[in-house]
């Protein structure tokens, strides 16, 4: 697939979150105040790519070699979560302002569905390495997009006046949709 | 604190997806219809019944530093079981949950369970405890994915409700619909909440917050013993 195609596919037809359904538990929890958002969009991009590579390695080197695919989500999870650990010692002790930024966002990181879903999504799709990372770089950025845009939206919630069965995760969600349903309108950019 | 009080306080009182909130992302994507909604279902009691009874027969032996990892790995293995279980037995199910089956092991109702019941309680009250979240999240995706079958293609577990003249309502299929239905259910549940707790002349309850008593917060904690 053409790579200007599939930037457009990623953030905007398929959107990891509004259309995938990948990643809501920090898009509804951290999607307050816009600088959380950003820190936790960043966050995201760096951690799926790295992680990307890395489960791509396991799983072209390692698992399909010795017949062990059905491993792939065992090994994928402890990998992510090993490489959390690992960017996250690495970041304080080498670019403290990076890891000032992030450092509260890596460890939530580990069990954000979106990262390990990114590792399972190129490898069903059978991307090579190069194309993995440029997906899951462009499908987290779509994933900072709507994050973004979500916690713009809620900074104003705040201030309307809401029945109090509606607040909190509720119209949160009910945002999502009507945000999904603008999304959904690029459809017909890809067929 | 008996067996029974574990079990049906995942029926309703806590019911994952709708006063807990959580695991949103399979609520979301695996619920287009009923069916597909109930075998997910299936395969998080499985896999939540066994990682509570695992970990809760473990508790003990486990240092508290590394208690997170140690339930991620036991999630993962029961997960890698349930993949290849639902393979042999159930691929066209398998197939229609896609990513989803992987991705149980991040299910936050999992790590979210075993952080705030049975890393402290004994087997017997975890397995109640997992069996009745699980099988509230299984009523829970059932109800949901009953809801958009029937509007979405007029059908119910696949077979037709409606007369011929019923125009599906292709929204409520796709993810906006999704979305807004979930949104709108957990406003119902709050209402309800907030009904009662009048009724009963009680201070009203906590609106549920998004993600409470998920991983993250379980991870955060994790990290503060590390440092500290």
């Amino acid at each position: 697939m053409d790579y200007f195609l599939m930037l457009i596919s990623a953030i905007f037809v398929n959107n990891i979150l509004l259309a995938q359904y990948l990643g809501n538990c920090p898009f509804l929890g951290c999607s307050k105040e816009k600088g959380v958002a950003f820190g936790m969009g960043a966050a995201v991009i760096f951690v799926a790519v790295m992680a990307t590579a890395f489960t791509w390695i396991m799983q072209k080197w390692v698992l399909e070699p010795y017949g062990l695919g059905y491993l792939q989500t065992l090994v994928f999870i402890l990998v992510i979560a090993a490489l959390v650990q690992f960017v996250e010692m690495f970041l304080k002790k080498m670019v403290p302002p990076l890891y000032k930024a992030l450092g509260i966002f890596l460890p939530l990181i580990t069990t954000n569905c979106a990262v390990l879903g990114i590792a399972i999504l190129v490898q069903r799709k059978e991307f090579g390495l190069g194309m993995s990372l440029y997906y899951s770089f462009v499908a987290s950025l779509g994933f900072t997009l709507a994050l973004m845009l979500m916690a713009g939206i809620r900074e104003r919630l705040v201030i309307a006046r809401l029945p109090k069965s509606l607040q909190g995760t509720s119209i949160g969600l009910v945002m999502a949709g009507l945000m999904s349903l603008t999304f959904f309108a690029f459809k017909g950019m890809i067929e | 604190m008996s067996i029974v009080k574990e079990f049906t306080k995942g029926l309703w009182k806590e019911i994952p997806p709708f006063r807990l909130v959580l695991g949103l992302c399979p609520t979301l994507a695996v619920t287009k219809t009923a069916s597909d909604g109930m075998g997910m279902g299936a395969a998080v009691i499985f896999v939540l019944v066994l990682s509570n009874v695992i970990i809760s027969l473990v508790r003990k032996i486990i240092p508290k530093k590394v208690r997170i990892a140690c339930f991620i790995v036991i999630a993962a293995s029961l997960v890698v079981s349930v993949e290849l279980l639902m393979q042999a037995y159930a691929y066209p199910l398998y197939q229609s949950l896609g990513i989803f089956v992987p991705l149980i092991v991040v299910n936050c109702i999992i790590l979210g369970r075993a952080e705030a019941f049975a890393a402290k309680n004994p087997v017997l009250m975890s397995a109640a405890d997992g069996l009745g979240m699980g099988i509230g999240f299984t009523l829970s995706l059932t109800f949901l994915g009953a809801l958009r079958e029937i509007f979405g293609y007029g059908k119910l577990f696949g077979s037709a409700v409606f007369g011929p003249a019923f125009k599906p309502f292709t929204f409520m299929v796709e993810a906006p619909g999704a979305f807004v239905c979930l949104g709108l259910i957990l406003a119902a549940m709050n209402y309800l909440a907030i009904w009662q707790s009048k009724r009963a002349g009680l201070p009203e309850p906590a609106i549920a917050a998004s993600c409470g008593g998920c991983r993250a917060c379980a991870i955060g904690e994790s990290k503060q013993i590390v440092e500290g």
